[in-house]
């Protein structure tokens, strides 16, 4: 599969919309059964709270997933993917009622390079905190 | 007591090869809302040029937990996983994990540092299909909280310092 976006419509600047995605305690039990990361302090409250942290916190993969969609879904294919990393700035707080926390991603480009390839600069936000910090992807266009 | 220093260079091999599958990437794709019909649907995939579905880009996380869980409960190391929060991370791809691969995962602990009170572990991890393919490269960096001031007997009755 090949990107749907294609290298020349794209320029040093352009954003990818922002996305907002929400996170609920019943989200990070579902990601702990399935990535196997069982650390209580993204399940139990006074785990966490024991350790620091305001509340439970949500995993930083989990993150990284909800902000790496922001990319693929842009490219239209996960495999145009190169390389993608994230510094956690700040956890994602997730309070125990329906709502929960919510995290919002948008992306600019930044960079162009060689071989139809471009750098992504990737923000997210949640609680007014800054989560995800010096985060890029690099992905190949068409 | 902080992280064991010696453990450097130390290595964690899988203890046998990690099987990608249809369902376990069902259920990944499921869990981080993503609802991309090649991770779910092989026509689909294979529509897009994949020889079946595709994993999610952080899938490799489940094979890098399993490295990380040998190091968790290696005593020696003295890491108390309670304290860890994730600092960073990252991927290098080749090409996306496919149902079918079968991988072999090699992690190392490349650097361990103090930063502040805390302490910071930074593991890489290598995945390759037990034919030898290398499929992509992963590294993450861990923050002990607290691990580089964890108080001593004198220091709670005050004779040492209160960082």
């Amino acid at each position: 599969m090949t990107a749907t976006v294609r290298y020349s419509d794209v320029e040093v600047g352009t954003e990818i919309p922002e996305r907002v995605f929400p996170v609920r305690r019943i989200d990070l039990v579902r990601y702990a059964g399935a990535s196997g990361d069982f650390n209580p302090i993204h399940w139990n409250e006074r785990t966490a709270k024991a350790v620091g942290l305001p509340d439970v916190i949500a995993h930083g993969m989990f993150t990284m997933a909800q902000a790496g969609r922001l990319v693929t879904d842009w490219v239209g294919d996960p495999g145009a993917l190169v390389e993608y990393k994230v510094r956690f700035s700040a956890p994602v707080v997730v309070p125990d009622d329906e709502k929960g926390a919510e995290v919002t991603v948008s992306g600019v480009v930044k960079e162009k390079l060689d071989g139809n390839l471009v750098r992504v600069a990737l923000t997210a936000r949640s609680g007014g905190a800054k989560v995800l910090a010096r985060s890029t992807a690099v992905v190949r266009l068409a | 007591m902080g992280i064991n220093r010696e453990y450097v260079g130390r290595e964690y091999r899988s203890p046998q090869p990690y099987e990608v599958t249809r369902v376990k990437i069902r259920e990944f794709a499921e869990a981080i809302g993503d609802p991309n019909p090649v991770y779910f649907d092989p026509a689909s995939a294979r529509a897009a040029g994949y020889g079946d579905v595709v994993a999610p880009p952080t899938f490799p996380v489940i094979m890098g937990m399993e490295g990380m869980s040998q190091a968790v409960v290696d005593p020696e190391l003295r890491l108390d996983f309670s304290r860890v929060v994730h600092g960073d991370q990252s991927f290098e791809y080749r090409r996306p994990l496919q149902a079918g691969d079968v991988v072999e995962t090699v992690t190392r602990i490349t650097d361990v540092s103090a930063l502040g009170g805390n302490e910071l572990l930074t593991l890489e991890s290598e995945m390759r299909t037990v034919e030898g393919e290398h499929v992509l490269t992963a590294k993450n960096m861990l923050v002990v909280r607290g691990a580089a001031e964890e108080p001593r007997e004198q220091d709670a009755k005050g004779q040492g310092s209160s960082a």
